[in-house]
């Protein structure tokens, strides 16, 4: 029941904008809203993710016949297969997600939605299209950020603390490197980043009552695309890696 | 002309509306008096079609309205202007841009002439310098009339007001009455105002409906209101002490 509601929505999300002009200007102010503003959070948590996986990888193998440049390879794979698409998304849909959710919410239960109605805009895609498109563009780009950050990081830990030299982790960094890690990191950003926006949108518009449903949607909202995410994640691993 | 013929409304199996049929006239201002939980808003919300209802027909001129699906009813919602109970305007836009928000969405004027369109409005409803606020900064009663202004940009044939005065000082209640009922005349619209408020019914009521728990009970206009027969209408109407006194008196 609820789940044929939420394809409802998309269908009237998905149908053709008033005035494309419109939507191109709140699209612009989505991706600073929701893209721009999510760099540093995630920036901060990559840069610690990268360290700590470089540290555990070289405190775990403490056998010599490894090379010490498998710790930058670890650190890399680690950050570009799970942390840059499936980690960063999970956090994103507590930031972006409630925060799209709440939004929304508030428009509904304090009639804003009803006026975009009676004026004749279609409420559904002019709230929620923007932030689609505004999310489907730039979280590829945040997840580019997190691998960069992220092995940064790593190698900033592994020299500082001594457990690998500067030129072991770049070694290992290139070391069997696989293109293709990078587009499946990205194909899952680009699925997880749907999921979020919309789901979340989804919790929003439907509220109804007060302040009091507004913060439950946007706990359902987060709670939702997070399990949707992990779903997926498996989904997309199989699809894509096997 | 807005008619209502024989509308029903529920909420989950509840009856909300009980086979109301009415017909609110162009040009003056139409009444619709109840007490709270009467069903005023959901009366209004189901003329304008925010509530599907559950059976009857609402006309807009010659058109069935509530027949119609997204795209057809389009054309009459650009005519229409609406004024909500708690005023509802965009939290992220300014006074200015809220007003001017139906224009960018709905034509292709200029920008100077968007510009001019959004101060006189802006005049009409005696916002002044306050342009640039955001409707976090302004009072209930200059939400009450931004919202006005922009119910009002696009000059609509159809003018729905839910309660425009309710939480507004006596003199600005009364500043409001009356800005409606002047747009009202001015661009002969078809108004349907919304109200528990006895002084809004004297001050403005051309045309008044009284309903009671989802009922039709009464219809007439401000002078016939004070001699009706109708029970639940004569305590509503004599609530306030001020109307009582008058009441022994007159007798
Ligand atoms: N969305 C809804 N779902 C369920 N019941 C509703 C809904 N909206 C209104 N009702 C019920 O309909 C009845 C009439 O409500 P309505 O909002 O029309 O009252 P009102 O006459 O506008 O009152 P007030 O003067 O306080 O604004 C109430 O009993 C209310 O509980
Ligand atoms: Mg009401």
């Amino acid at each position: 029941m609820q789940i044929g509601l939420y394809f409802l929505l998309l269908k009237k999300v998905f149908s053709k904008p008033e005035k494309p002009s419109i939507y191109y200007r709140q699209t612009i102010k989505e991706f600073v809203y929701l893209g721009l503003n999510s760099i540093g959070i995630l920036s901060i948590i990559s840069f610690f993710m990268g360290a700590v996986i470089t540290l555990q990888t070289a405190y775990n193998m403490e056998n010599p016949i490894y090379p010490t440049y498998l710790i930058g390879l670890g650190c890399r794979d680690s950050i570009i297969l799970e942390f840059s698409s499936t980690v960063a998304a999970l956090i994103l849909a507590g930031k972006v997600g409630s925060n799209i959710a709440s939004e929304i919410g508030t428009m509904r239960v304090t009639e804003q939605i009803d006026a975009l109605e009676i004026m004749g805009v279609n409420s559904a895609s002019y709230l929620i299209l923007p932030k689609i498109i505004a999310t489907l563009i730039f979280n590829p780009i945040l997840t580019l950020i997190c691998i960069i950050v992220g092995i940064f990081g790593g190698w900033i830990a592994g020299t500082l603390s001594g457990v690998i030299t500067s030129e072991n982790f770049i070694y290992g960094i290139q070391y069997a490197f696989i293109p293709y890690y990078i587009t499946y990191s990205l194909i899952k950003t680009v699925f997880f980043a749907f999921i979020i926006t919309s789901v979340s949108a989804f919790q929003g518009y439907y509220v109804d009552g007060g302040s009091l449903e507004v913060g439950q949607a946007s706990t359902k909202a987060v709670v939702y695309s997070s399990v949707v995410i992990l779903l997926f994640n498996v989904i997309l691993t199989q699809l894509l890696l096997s | 002309m807005i008619s209502v013929k024989n509308l029903n409304k529920s909420f989950n199996g509840k009856s909300v509306l009980n086979d109301i049929s009415v017909t609110f006239e162009t040009g003056k201002t139409n009444l619709i008096i109840g007490r709270s939980g009467s069903g005023k808003t959901v009366l209004l919300k189901s003329i304008v079609g925010l509530h599907e209802v559950d059976s009857g027909e609402i006309w807009f001129e010659d058109t069935l309205f509530n027949k119609l699906d997204f795209k057809d009813r389009k054309d009459i919602r650009s005519e229409m202007g609406m004024l909500f109970q708690g005023s509802a305007l965009f939290d992220s836009l300014t006074a200015e841009q809220n007003v001017r928000f139906p224009l960018d969405m709905f034509t292709d004027k200029s920008p100077e002439e968007k510009n001019e369109r959004v101060n006189f409005c802006l005049n009409r409803v005696n916002i002044i310098n306050a342009n640039k606020l955001f409707p976090a900064e302004l009072s209930g009663g200059m939400k009450k009339r931004v919202a006005i202004a922009r119910a009002i940009s696009l000059n609509p044939k159809y003018l729905f007001c839910d309660e425009p005065n309710s939480g507004l000082d006596p003199i600005t209640a009364i500043l409001i009455d009356e800005l409606i009922k002047e747009l009202t005349e001015e661009y002969s619209m078809t108004t349907i105002v919304n109200t528990h408020d006895m002084n809004s019914v004297m001050e403005i009521g051309e045309k008044i409906i009284f309903i009671s728990d989802g009922i039709k009970c009464w219809e007439g206009n401000k002078n016939e209101i004070l001699h009706s027969d109708c029970g639940t209408l004569n305590d509503f109407v004599f609530a306030n002490s001020l109307a009582k006194k008058l009441r022994t008196t007159n007798k």
